[in-house]
């Protein structure tokens, strides 16, 4: 496959874009875990998915529209539905989390409505659900690369404000930080990586990335930092351990990656628990 | 030129809706005292601290920060703030002691300004006078319930106010490390200076520790210095809950004794 890296260009698209990837939704998914938004990033891939199955629509039934990559009008939803998830989680103030299956299930709805008027499932819509290897095109690569030169300088420019906010939003307002502007960037950012996530690991999939490799370095990181440098490393891991085998193997690549992440979680939980046995014993043996 | 007083508050007045909430409340809290404002629920204790932190507007009365009108008073960065609620944060929280102090920096950092070495010294200052410094690379749900209220005063500390104020500072904390709790209070009010407004409904542990009490039930009781409330004290907490004096002789140095 390394030969293969260097022979096909698809290979170098899914790969790079791959790292790219393995890099982001980890950094974005650190924030939303503290913040216990994690079904954000599953609602929002739900609305991503409306936005690919209306691009579609729109090639099959307007010629012009043939070259239209879905990656656009996916991004176009999945910002749209984050700007809606704030409007409502502002209606619901006592019930925020009631957002969250509301766009998931307005996306869902309006996807499958979408898919019927477009005659159904095709392979492309497949390798949109489930990630494909063979899928990423140049032009991806390229709007993924500009996605994560901006998503990586915003979130160092606003490190410590994004820090504060999640710690502590209560004390963040107090102490007059821009909190509503800083979230609604915080938020675009993610409906961005999210919408450029799905070619490789797939709609179904994309929130696992966000989610698995920050639930395992949340488990044995020390400090907010090394969470994040500890989710990339494990992000990385899974996204690369997994584009390859799922091309030996010929796997879908998002449930490999999936797999992989899920092991690399349960692996950091034995640990955890070994650390803390052996901590008890030699604390034991000293008393 | 510095004004004799932190906060002064005047005549002030606030209700919800229909009920009077405060009445007519005057206080004044001197330069580098120690103020407890005791009372019991419902009193008014977290209106009057909203208050001052201009969460609310005033409808009656006036209140000043360092001389200052509240409604023209911009220098915020001089006002620390604990909360109640700092003890009810995700425990689970994967963040170091220093990330949590050096949060406290952010706003007077200002937007796209980094972390300097002077920063981190800072932070250790911060920690040390709460005494927390050796547990500055700890995770902050390792520490106990009085720990973690100590971090957050730190945190408070670190941008440098000069009045900080805290609301129920002991919720989380252990019965038996109340005490330490209080003193380490008391050092930073003495030794550094730093003017302090605590708001609690304890009033056993805190009399000896503070230089001035004040109780609150819609009317502020009383306001004066500690060895005076400990007279009134004698006499039964119920007459001078149910009385109407206003003491307000703030003319002796707080280290003092009033006679």
């Amino acid at each position: 496959m390394i030969q293969g890296i260097f022979q096909y260009e698809f290979l170098q698209n899914a790969f790079l874009t791959g790292i790219l990837i393995g890099f982001l939704a980890p950094l974005l998914g650190v924030f939303i875990v503290v913040r216990r938004l994690s079904l954000i990033a599953d609602a929002l891939s739900h609305v991503t998915l409306a936005g690919i199955a209306a691009s579609l629509l729109l090639e099959k039934y307007f010629v012009v529209l043939s070259g239209l990559n879905p990656l656009y009008l996916g991004m176009v939803f999945s910002v749209g539905g984050s700007l809606f998830i704030e409007k409502l989680r502002g209606v619901y103030k006592h019930y925020q989390e009631l957002a969250i299956p509301i766009i998931l299930s307005g996306g869902i709805g309006l996807g499958v409505i979408f898919i019927s008027l477009a005659d159904g499932f095709n392979t492309d819509l497949y390798s949109y659900l489930f990630g494909s290897v063979s899928a990423v095109s140049r032009t991806d690569l390229w709007v993924i690369f500009a996605i994560s030169i901006v998503v990586i300088v915003t979130v160092i420019l606003l490190y410590k404000e994004l820090f504060l906010l999640s710690f502590d939003e209560e004390h963040a307002k107090a102490s007059g930080i821009a909190a509503k502007s800083i979230h609604f960037i915080f938020i675009i950012m993610v409906a961005l990586v999210i919408a450029a996530s799905m070619r490789i690991v797939g709609i179904m999939l994309v929130s696992s990335l966000m989610t698995l490799p920050v639930a395992a370095s949340i488990r044995i990181a020390k400090g907010f930092k090394q969470t994040i440098f500890l989710s990339i490393i494990f992000g990385e891991i899974a996204v690369l351990g997994g584009l390859f085998s799922s091309y030996y193997l010929d796997l879908a690549p998002g449930g490999t990656i999936v797999m992989i992440a899920v092991a690399i979680l349960v692996f950091t939980i034995i640990y955890k628990k070994l650390m803390i046995k052996s901590q008890v014993s030699q604390g034991g043996a000293a008393g | 030129m510095k004004s004799q007083s932190v906060i002064e508050i005047n005549n002030l007045s606030y209700r919800y809706e229909k009920d009077t909430v405060l009445e007519n409340i005057n206080v004044t809290v001197p330069f580098r005292s120690f103020l407890a404002i005791v009372g019991p629920n419902g009193s008014g204790k977290s209106t009057l601290l909203k208050l001052i932190l201009g969460l609310l507007k005033p409808q009656k009365g006036e209140i000043r920060l360092f001389g200052q009108e509240i409604n023209k008073f911009k220098d915020w960065q001089q006002i620390g703030y604990v909360s109640q609620k700092a003890n009810s944060f995700n425990t689970g929280f994967p963040a170091t002691v220093f990330e949590v102090v050096s949060s406290g920096l952010t706003k007077k950092l200002g937007l796209f300004r980094f972390f300097k070495k002077e920063h981190t010294l800072k932070v250790h200052e911060a920690l040390e006078a709460v005494g927390m410094r050796k547990f500055t690379n700890r995770n902050i749900g390792e520490l106990s319930g009085g720990q973690q209220q100590r971090v957050f005063i730190a945190r408070a500390l670190v941008s440098e106010p000069e009045l900080l104020i805290l609301d129920e500072p002991t919720v989380g904390v252990d019965a038996e490390n109340v005490n330490s709790f209080y003193h380490m209070l008391a050092d930073l009010n003495k030794q550094r200076g730093i003017t302090l407004l605590l708001v609690t409904h304890d009033i056993g542990t805190i009399s000896d520790k503070v230089t001035h009490v004040a109780c609150l039930n819609k009317h502020l009781h009383f306001h004066g210095e500690t060895s005076e409330f400990e007279k009134h004290q004698s006499e039964g907490m119920s007459e001078f809950y149910g009385t109407d004096v206003h003491l307000l002789s703030h003319q002796h140095d707080h280290g003092g004794v009033l006679k």
